[in-house]
C-alpha cells in the first residue's frame, strides 16, 4: 500500500514537472468540434515546435460564458462575428494588431476588414460560410423554388421529414427573412410573425438538431435540412442530388474568426499561430476540411476541386446580393428571440 | 476520553463535510447571488447591481405598453417537467417493483448476478445511450424494422422526436436507480411475516398489499424520489429523442445561459426549481413519516 501511494506520488510529480517543462512551447486551443483538420494541427507541431491541446465547443455562447466566467487558460478561441463584438467590449479579446502580423497580406477582401473589427485589431477570419437549407431533389418531382418558403411552408413531401438547425439565433434569422422583418427587431408585433411562421412550421418538422445533419440526411431520415453550406457539401458526397438553396429573401453570411481571449498564457505562439494560419497552403487545407472558404488569396492550386466546383461551398456570384452580415442584437431584441423561441419550444 | 474519540470521528467526516460544503454551498451561494443581480448587456451579470426581474419574469412580461401581464411560457415548461417526471416515475414503479421482488426471491449467489446486470448500463455514458435508443427507435430501425419482418405493417413507427419517446428514454435511464431501493428493503424483508400472513388466512394478493407492500414502502419511496428528481433536471433525453420540439426545464435553464445569455433569468429558473424539488420533498417526507407507524 505504501509503495503504491509513493509511486503514485512521484508519478503525479513527473506529471506536473513535465507540464511546466512544455509550458514555453504549448498552445492551447478553443475551437468548434470537427471543424479543424486533425493532420494539420500535427503539421503546425511539427513545423513550429508547439503542442496544441484543443478543447472544443458546440456553440458560441458555450464559449462565450466560460470565457466569462474566468476559465480562461485558453491562447486562441475561434468567434463568429457578433461574438467577435461581445468579446471586445467585454474585454475577453486580446489586442493583437493582425495586421502587423507578417502574412496579413495574404488576406483577401473583404476580409481584410469586419464590421465589428474594422482595423483588424483583434481577430483574423478562419473560415466563413452561409446558412440555407439543402434538400434531396431525388424526393420531388421537378426543382424547388429559390425561397425559404419551401422551407417554412413545405410541400406534402417533405412534410415531416425536414430537420431544422437547434439554434434559436439562425431558426429566428431565416423566419425573419422570410417574414420580410428586421432580424435584430424590437417590434412585439414583428416577433409575432416571426413566431407565427415558425409555428406553423413546426408540425412538419421531424427534429430540431444542429448536430449530425449530414448523417441525418444520408441516412435519408430526412430529405430537407437547415444546413451550413460546408454541410450540405459533405451531405453532396453521399448524396448527390443533394441541392443547397439560396433562398430570394436573403440568407445569412457568417464568418468565423481568430481570437485571442484575454489573458491568453501563450501569446506569442498564439501569434505564430494564426501567421501561420494566413499561408495558403494551409488555409486550403482547413477549408478542405470543413467545406467552408477560407479567407486567403492564392489558395486556389491547394484545393480540393470537388470545392471550387459545388455551389453549395464557391458561391455564383448571382447570388452575392443575397448575403446578410450576422449582427448583434440588443438586449431587447434578443429577449424577444428568446421567448419567440420558448413559446416554440412550449 | 468520549471527547477525545469524538474528535477523532470528527476528523474523520471532515473532509466529506468540507468537500460538500465548499463544492456545493459555493455554488449555490453564487447561483442565489447571480439570480438576484442585474444582467450583463452581452451576457454575465452587472456584478453589484441588484435586481428582481429573474424573478419577476418567471410569471410576468411586459406588454406592449409596458404592463406587467402575466405570462405562463415558463410555467408551462415547469409543468410538462413534473408531469413527464410524475410519468416516468409510475412506468419506472412499475416495472421496477416487480424486478426487484424478483431479484429478492432468487437465491444469494444468483441475486448478486442480477443486481450486476441492473447495473451494467451505469457503465456506458448516457449520452451513448440515448444515440443508441434513436437507432432502436428510429422509423426502419431495430424495432420497427422487427415489427416489419414479423409482418405487422407499421408504416414507421413515428415514435422517435415526440414525447414518447422522451417518456421511454427516461424510464430506461432512472430504472436502475428504482430497482436498487426497492430491492434492498425487500431483500431485509423478514419471510416469515409472509408466512404468517399466509398462515392467519391472507390469500397472495392480500399478503401483498397488507405486508411486503407497506414493508417495501420506505425502498419504494426512496426509489420514488431517486427517479424523480433527475428527471425534472433531464437535459439530454428532451434534446435527443425528442428532438428538440420541446423544453423541459433543464434546457430551458440552458438557453438562458447559451443564445438569450441571460444570466439572471437561469439562475432564478434554476432555483425555483430548487424550491419546489425541497417543497415536494418535505411535504412527501412528512406524508411517509406515517406510513410505517400505521403498517406496525
Amino acid at each position: 500500500m505504501k509503495l503504491r501511494s509513493a509511486l503514485l506520488g512521484a508519478s503525479a510529480i513527473a506529471f506536473l514537472s513535465a507540464g511546466s517543462a512544455q509550458a514555453a512551447g504549448d498552445l492551447f486551443f478553443y475551437n468548434w468540434s470537427n471543424y479543424f483538420p486533425p493532420e494539420l494541427m500535427e503539421k503546425f507541431e511539427e513545423e513550429t515546435g508547439i503542442k496544441v491541446t484543443l478543447d472544443v465547443y458546440d456553440s458560441n455562447e458555450t464559449m462565450l460564458a466560460k470565457l466569462q466566467a474566468g476559465a480562461s487558460g485558453y491562447d486562441i478561441a475561434v468567434a463568429s462575428d457578433y461574438m467577435v463584438d461581445v468579446m471586445i467590449k467585454e474585454g475577453l479579446a486580446t489586442k493583437f494588431d493582425a495586421k502587423s502580423l507578417e502574412n496579413f497580406g495574404n488576406v483577401a477582401k473583404p476580409h481584410d476588414t469586419m464590421k465589428y473589427d474594422p482595423e483588424r485589431e483583434y481577430s483574423v477570419t478562419y473560415l466563413w460560410g452561409t446558412t440555407g437549407f439543402t434538400y434531396d431533389a431525388a424526393a420531388v418531382d421537378g426543382e424547388l423554388e429559390n425561397s425559404w418558403k419551401e422551407f417554412f411552408e413545405p410541400r406534402e413531401e417533405f412534410r415531416g421529414k425536414i430537420g431544422a438547425l437547434n439554434d434559436e439565433v439562425e431558426m429566428f434569422n431565416a423566419a425573419s427573412y422570410y417574414a420580410g422583418v428586421e432580424k435584430c427587431t424590437e417590434d412585439p408585433a414583428e416577433a409575432q410573425k416571426v413566431l407565427d411562421i415558425l409555428m406553423k412550421q413546426k408540425p412538419y418538422i421531424a427534429v430540431y438538431s444542429s448536430e449530425g445533419t449530414i448523417d441525418r440526411m444520408s441516412a435519408r431520415e430526412v430529405q430537407m435540412h437547415m444546413q451550413w453550406n460546408g454541410a450540405a457539401h459533405r451531405t453532396k458526397e453521399s448524396i448527390p442530388e443533394a441541392v443547397f438553396v439560396y433562398p430570394k429573401e436573403g440568407l445569412t453570411y457568417w464568418a468565423d474568426h481568430f481570437v485571442i481571449p484575454d489573458g491568453a498564457p501563450n501569446l506569442e505562439n498564439a501569434k505564430t499561430f494564426i501567421n501561420w494560419m494566413m499561408k495558403p497552403e494551409n488555409a486550403a487545407e482547413a477549408s478542405n476540411y470543413a467545406g467552408y472558404m477560407n479567407s486567403i488569396k492564392g489558395t486556389g492550386e491547394f484545393m480540393d476541386p470537388s470545392l471550387n466546383a459545388d455551389p453549395a461551398v464557391n458561391m455564383p456570384e448571382e447570388y452575392a446580393d443575397l448575403l446578410i452580415p450576422s449582427q448583434n442584437c440588443s438586449v431587447k431584441a434578443r429577449d424577444l428571440r428568446n421567448r419567440v423561441w420558448t413559446k416554440l419550444k412550449n | 476520553m468520549g471527547n477525545i474519540i469524538r474528535t477523532k470521528r470528527f476528523w474523520l467526516v471532515a473532509p466529506a463535510v468540507v468537500y460538500i460544503g465548499f463544492f456545493m454551498a459555493v455554488p449555490l451561494l453564487q447561483m442565489a447571488y447571480v439570480s438576484v443581480l442585474e444582467r450583463g448587456d452581452y451576457g454575465g451579470v452587472n456584478w453589484g447591481a441588484f435586481s428582481m426581474d429573474a424573478y419577476i419574469s418567471f410569471i410576468f412580461e411586459r406588454d406592449l405598453m409596458d404592463n406587467l401581464v402575466v405570462n405562463t411560457d415558463y410555467l408551462q415548461i415547469f409543468v410538462r417537467s413534473f408531469g413527464l417526471s410524475a410519468m416516468t416515475t409510475v412506468f419506472a414503479l412499475l416495472l421496477g417493483f416487480p424486478t426487484a421482488f424478483y431479484i429478492s426471491t432468487q437465491p444469494q449467489s444468483r441475486r448478486n448476478f442480477l443486481i450486476f446486470l441492473v447495473t451494467i448500463p451505469f457503465w456506458t455514458n448516457i449520452l451513448v445511450r440515448n444515440y443508441a435508443w434513436m437507432l432502436l427507435l428510429r422509423n426502419g430501425g431495430l424495432i420497427d424494422g422487427a415489427l416489419n419482418w414479423m409482418g405487422l405493417e407499421t408504416g414507421g413507427l413515428d415514435v422517435l422526436y415526440t414525447p414518447y419517446a422522451v417518456s421511454i428514454g427516461l424510464t430506461y435511464t432512472y430504472l436502475p436507480f428504482m430497482v436498487l431501493p426497492i430491492y434492498a428493503s425487500l431483500e431485509k424483508l423478514d419471510h416469515r411475516l409472509v408466512e404468517a400472513a399466509f398462515d392467519l388466512g391472507a390469500d397472495k394478493r392480500r399478503a401483498m398489499s397488507r405486508v411486503i407492500l407497506p414493508l417495501a414502502a420506505p425502498g419504494i419511496a426512496a426509489g420514488c424520489i431517486l427517479v424523480f428528481i433527475p428527471c425534472l433536471g433531464a437535459y439530454v433525453t428532451p434534446e435527443l429523442l425528442g428532438g428538440g420540439k420541446f423544453m423541459m426545464i433543464a434546457n430551458l435553464i440552458g438557453s438562458q445561459f447559451g443564445a438569450a445569455r441571460n444570466w439572471p433569468l437561469g439562475a432564478g429558473l434554476g432555483f425555483v426549481l430548487l424550491a419546489l424539488v425541497l417543497i415536494s420533498m418535505m411535504v412527501y417526507s412528512f406524508k411517509f413519516k406515517s406510513l410505517p407507524e400505521e403498517s406496525r
